[in-house]
């Protein structure tokens, strides 16, 4: 029986979850002794207001679109992956190994052996936890959040170790070959006669996400493989009546869950930093969870909850100049509140416009 | 290296060991409250972080350890009830709003320690009775010279801080509530098949509340003893993956509190010996390396979540809200 | 002295409850509608219904679950409010759920002070439920184990803790909810006699079920529910199965199909020692051999819970067993890598599952992603290697929705806003348009109103008459003995034996389906 129209339950509820996630949010800046609309002045200037502003923002979105689709992908087979940071950490050891083998004489070639690298070396780091759901039946949510950590710890010993720079005290590997280096936005959009920040990250990567996005909405809607994960992930027994093998559906959701995490290593490792160092992930596996939260575990949703996401990490870091008392740590806040309020809380708003519209049809009738 | 010196050795390493599982057998217990009522809580890590926190500016400001972890308690608390109220009255996805709350440490002690005493996020060095001092048990002195026992009880066991104390004796507590009591028989009872306790006219909801609080107690008093015992203030992610080990060392008891005490021993003789030997050579052959060490626990769970060594199976009903069935 | 005799005679004679005019409704269902109800004191009282006539929800504002919007409840002649379950165990009321309210890893002793535990220590409560407990099993021949888990216990005797849980609250008044569908027969009839006996101490029991044969041979009265209402109280004695199953369908019970006799051909499947086991290692198949030929219906009659579930599972490729399945003379993978779903269809099996909503559709996905399910690697519905062709499977549910009248014919509508009996038709169309050498069906028209249910009954008819072989699993006596051409009774996991449909009665097949032997019988 549907209770309430499509369009409340899709941008309705999740519309009043993030202005709440953000009236909580704007009462710990006024608990600060700050005003939360010149935060948000600034956070909108910082993100947006010059090209060097939009160029970090698109940076980061990058990095969250890749996770937001990891998560989601992993959703739609109801399995929830909370390992994105690690199969991030992971996978840059792939790109690094890649980017390094060889002296690279241009980017278009570097390319697509890096994605392939980084892409194995995440969907490595998921197999392991998925086989475990698979065929122990351990469970996913414990494995990959231990697994986040032993990644981190070998990319650490790596860093120490193999893969170290001989000419520095820093974990971090040698700057990879200079002809390897991708386009920035500034790059890309000089020879159209557009004006571009320099010093912006934004790469070419961005173009590769959304890629992905519309990659990942083909695979789920679209193919064979797709209509199997989303059938597994809303009944597991009807999917074995049909005879979707469900360890396999499990692996597979998995690898390519990890491949799309990995390629965060694209944007960072090879696109921005072009070397390999070790804190390069930065949370945003985990972002991730709250990106395909608010996207609805759409890739047009994803894309869109990316976006904001960017301004937010971005608008942060700028708003730390401008307010010196609010730390770029608002971000964070703002990002729990919103997985909290579109995640766990999501019935706390749900259930009473579901009965406001019951009653509103109840008059009609 | 001669068996005396050995023998002095190992009585620091356990002497570290101790030190170190103190914050892991109060979280793991609190993990254990929580989780034999049939709430997963993967926010352990962020009910510490803010305690200790919290614990450490209020030790600063009012001067006294004890009033800090009051204050962590009352912190790590609040944290419980919004996981209480997403995952209780709202039915929403447990794992989820663990996810939630460890952000929320993360962001909220920053924000605010930045806000307060702008030095990004660090609170000021506690001295005097803000923090906590060493407890020397009686004897130490005078037993020091005696033979090997005496080492093991002047440094070994003598002069910890209260709170390492308090968390041992918190084990046995929690034994007897969970096997002794009917507020542990109901508890567990809530964790295992809500409907059990419904149907027998007692409020799940109310149990699982209660669960949760007590969770958030404990990790209150595991936060504020990070902060005012183990350092003297408060750091920017202090807590440093412990709330995931705790949750390990759950798993890896079999949620169960004797043998949670036993792997939170166990973890914390890990860390104490990447502490102590970075780099471990076995008879000159392998080196092991410290990261190896550190990750240990984790893997060693995956081990046992793998079912290959012994199967560990949780509460039954651990994860689902409870709605009561047509 | 004659007013305390005068107030003794009177409590004899008050009913132990009394329900006058009770209505409960959720959201538009209105699931009881002005009920009223009384049940003598220590008599076996039986109230029948088909499921959905709004029993359980009657007996759960009894029992304090929910709250009745109207009406009254008297227990023992004084008017009583149960707003939780603590005031029905207050009031003496007791209940046995039709799934056990038991904690698996807990003792029988844990669980029977579960909730009525004395002060905050549980030593004296455990010790104290444990005297009681010995007087209670040589009382009532409730012998358990107290330190047994119950997870080592068989289904009957976690029954007896939950009835225990009862009196050990001093329940004098037992609700028993469906108690013998997860039971087997002996189990079954030893609960009847720990019933009596309870009756014959002066306790009152209510019995809940929609088997009639239980209701005619356990209890003294018996009322009736039909679709929210009360329809009818009788005397048990004074009753017979025929008038009850009016009373509960609110039809004459005849259901005939128009068909004519089977013109069976080659065989097309051959079982031979078919047996499998549960989870937990119970046999639930114990060596299943039959036969079906092309152009005819077998039925699968029996007690739900015999095994009948099983047998299509694993022809259906859902569970592996042992033994041997040829299919057109070709023995099937049983637990190999071609014993999925996909292989049986690839053989020419088709499947209409038990529970259509649990497996058969996926509730939340459109009728038209529905219709390509189990089939989705059907080459008529791909456009490539990789991606399906969409508009060909709406293509295809358009006609399908339109030939098996389907309403409404919208294919973009998820499936759980269709109506039971429009579900099924979604699951047959897919099915039974696959033109399959066999087809499975399990319980084709349970919770579909009667208009789909002839369409239903029509349209397997025709598959036989187009030669294929049907095996029909169905717990409703009179749909297999309309629609089957032959019969074949399981009972703990065997067959009990077979009958030709046409040569056999409701009464043989029932005592057959009570574990009688079929030469006896």
């Amino acid at each position: 029986m549907e209770t309430m129209p499509r369009w409340a339950d899709v941008i309705l509820v999740p519309l009043i979850n993030l202005v709440l996630a953000f009236s909580v949010a704007g009462l710990v800046v006024l608990a600060i002794g700050q005003n939360p609309l010149d935060a948000i002045y600034f956070m909108i200037k910082g993100s947006l207001g010059s090209t060097r502003g939009i160029g970090y923002t698109l940076y980061y979105a990058t990095n969250y679109i890749f996770t937001g689709l990891a998560v989601a992908v992993a959703f739609h087979a109801r399995l929830f992956n909370i390992g994105g940071e690690g199969q991030a950490a992971v996978s840059g050891i792939g790109a690094a190994v890649v980017m390094l083998a060889f002296d690279w004489p241009h980017w278009a070639l570097a390319l697509p052996f890096a994605i392939i690298g980084a892409g194995l070396f995440g969907a490595a780091w998921a197999f392991i936890p998925a086989w475990l759901q698979a065929k122990r039946g351990s469970h996913i949510v414990i494995t990959t959040i231990m697994f986040n950590f032993i990644g981190a710890a070998l990319l650490g010993y790596l860093l120490n170790g193999l893969l170290k720079s001989p000419h520095t005290q820093n974990a971090e590997t040698v700057n990879f070959p200079e002809g390897a280096h991708l386009p920035t936005a500034h790059e890309v959009l000089a020879p159209l006669g557009i004006a571009f920040n320099k010093s912006a990250p934004a790469n070419i990567s961005f173009l590769l996400a959304i890629a992905c996005a519309v990659l990942v909405w083909y695979l789920l809607w679209r193919t064979r493989l797709g209509y199997q994960i989303r059938a597994f992930g809303k009944s597991e027994a009807a999917a074995k009546y049909a005879g979707i093998n469900a360890v396999r559906i499990t692996i597979v959701t998995m690898l390519i869950s990890g491949a799309l995490a990995g390629m965060l290593s694209i944007n960072v490792v090879v696109g921005e930093q072009e070397r390999l160092i070790k804190e390069f992930v930065e949370g945003a596996g985990f972002v991730g969870i709250a990106v395909a939260l608010m996207g609805r575990s759409h890739p047009f949703g994803i894309v869109l909850a990316a976006l904001l996401f960017g301004m937010l990490t971005q608008g942060g870091f700028e708003l730390l100049f401008e307010m010196p008392a609010i730390s770029r740590e608002m971000v964070l806040v703002i990002q729990a509140l919103i997985i909290l309020f579109t995640g766990a809380l999501n019935y706390m708003v749900h259930d009473p416009v579901e009965r406001l519209f019951l009653r509103r049809r109840k008059r009609k009738a | 290296m001669d068996i005396a010196d050995a023998f002095l050795q190992l009585v620091l390493t356990m002497d570290m060991t101790i030190r170190l599982s103190t914050v892991l057998i109060l979280a793991c217990l609190a993990g254990l409250f929580s989780e034999r009522a049939g709430i997963f809580d993967i926010g352990l890590e962020g009910k510490m972080l803010f305690a200790a926190f919290v614990s450490a500016v209020v030790a600063f400001e009012s001067g006294n350890a004890w009033v800090g972890v009051l204050a962590g308690i009352g912190a790590s608390v609040c944290f419980s009830l919004i996981h209480g109220l997403a995952s209780i009255t709202y039915r929403g996805n447990q794992l989820i709003s663990g996810v939630a709350i460890n952000f929320l440490a993360s962001g909220m002690t920053i924000v605010i320690g930045h806000a307060i005493y702008s030095k990004g996020g660090q609170t000021p060095t506690l001295s005097g009775a803000a923090r906590f001092h060493e407890i020397t048990l009686p004897f130490a002195e005078a037993l020091r010279d005696v033979p090997v026992l005496g080492p093991i009880w002047s440094d070994m066991l003598s002069g910890h801080k209260p709170i390492v104390y308090i968390a041992f004796l918190v084990v046995p507590l929690t034994w007897w509530i969970l096997y002794r009591t009917r507020f542990g028989l109901r508890l567990r009872a809530v964790g295992e098949n809500p409907a059990s306790v419904d149907t027998a006219g007692v409020s799940v909801i109310r149990y699982r509340y209660a669960a949760v609080l007590i969770c958030g107690v404990l990790c209150g008093i595991a936060g504020a003893y990070l902060s005012t015992s183990q350092a003297a203030g408060f750091g920017r992610e202090m807590t440093a993956g412990r709330g995931f080990i705790a949750l390990a060392a759950l798993i890896f008891s079999k949620w169960r509190p004797l043998y949670a005490l036993m792997a939170c021993l166990l973890f914390g003789l890990l860390e104490a010996i990447s502490n102590l030997y970075p780099n471990i050579d076995v008879f000159g052959l392998v080196q092991i390396p410290v990261q190896f060490t550190q990750a240990l626990p984790y893997i060693l769970t995956v081990v046992i979540l793998a079912g290959f060594v012994g199967k560990a199976v949780p509460p039954k009903a651990g994860g689902e809200a409870y709605v009561k069935e047509r | 002295m004659a007013a305390s005799d005068n107030q003794g005679r009177r409590e004899t004679a008050a009913p132990a409850i009394e329900l006058k005019g009770i209505s409960k409704a959720f959201g538009p269902v209105e699931a009881n509608k002005d009920i009223s109800l009384s049940v003598a004191k220590g008599t076996i009282h039986g109230i029948v219904g088909e499921n959905g006539a709004g029993k359980s929800t009657l007996m759960s504002i009894l029992y304090g679950f929910y709250k009745a919007d109207k009406g009254e409840i008297i227990v023992n002649g004084t008017p009583t409010q149960i707003p939780d379950s603590q005031a029905a165990i207050a009031a003496g009321i007791g209940m046995v759920h039709q799934h056990f309210k038991l904690v698996d890893n807990f003792t029988v002793l844990e669980n029977v002070i579960l909730g009525a535990e004395e002060g905050g220590l549980l030593k004296p409560s455990l010790a104290k439920a444990r005297k009681h407990l010995v007087e209670l099993a040589r009382e009532y021949e409730l012998e358990v184990n107290p330190d047994a888990l119950i997870e080592d216990l068989s289904v009957g005797h976690q029954q007896r803790v939950e009835i225990l849980k009862a009196l050990y609250r001093h329940a004098d008044i037992l609700i028993l909810d469906e108690p013998t569908g997860v039971l087997t027969p002996s189990e079954a009839d030893h609960l009847f006699r720990i019933l009596e006996n309870l009756r014959d101490q002066g306790k009152t029991i209510i019995l809940i079920t929609h088997k009639l044969r239980e209701i005619m041979s356990a209890t003294d009265t018996v009322s009736v529910m039909r679709r929210g209402q009360m329809t009818a109280t009788r005397k048990t004695a004074d009753t017979s199965p025929a008038e009850l199953a009016e009373l509960m369908v609110g039809r004459k019970v005849l259901l005939r199909v128009d068909k004519t006799p089977a013109k069976p051909g080659k065989t097309i499947l051959e079982v031979r020692d078919l047996k499998v086991r549960d989870d937990a290692g119970v046999e639930r198949l114990k060596g299943v051999s039959f036969d079906v030929r092309a152009g005819e219906i077998l039925g699968i009659a029996g007690v739900a819970g015999n095994g009948q579930s099983d047998l299509l599972q694993v022809l259906g490729g859902i569970t592996v067993a042992t033994g041997t399945i040829r299919v057109n003379g070709d023995a099937i993978d049983l637990t190999g890598r071609h014993s999925d779903g996909q292989s049986r269809r690839a053989r020419g099996i088709a499947h209409v599952p038990e529970d259509r909503q649990h497996l058969g559709l996926i509730m939340d996905f459109f009728a038209w992603e529905n219709i390509c399910f189990g089939y989705h690697h059907d080459p008529k519905y791909q456009k490539n290697r990789l991606a399906m062709d969409n508009a060909a499977i709406l293509a295809d549910t358009i006609g399908k929705m339109e030939r098996f009248d389907i309403r409404p014919p919208n294919p973009h509508l998820p499936a759980h806003s269709f109506s039971g009996g429009n579900q099924q038709k979604i699951v047959l169309a897919r099915e039974i348009e696959r033109n399959p050498d066999l087809l499975l069906v399990g319980q084709p028209t349970r919770g579909v109103d009667i208009g789909a249910i002839e369409f239903i009954h029509q349209r397997i008819v025709e598959l036989r008459d187009a030669g294929k072989a049907i095996l029909l699993v169905s717990v409703e006596l009179d749909e297999i003995l309309s629609l089957t051409d032959r019969v074949a009774v399981m009972f703990d996991g065997r067959i009990q034996g077979e009958r030709i449909t046409a040569e056999t009665n409701e009464r043989e097949l029932g005592l057959m389906m009570a574990g009688m032997n079929a030469e006896v019988a």
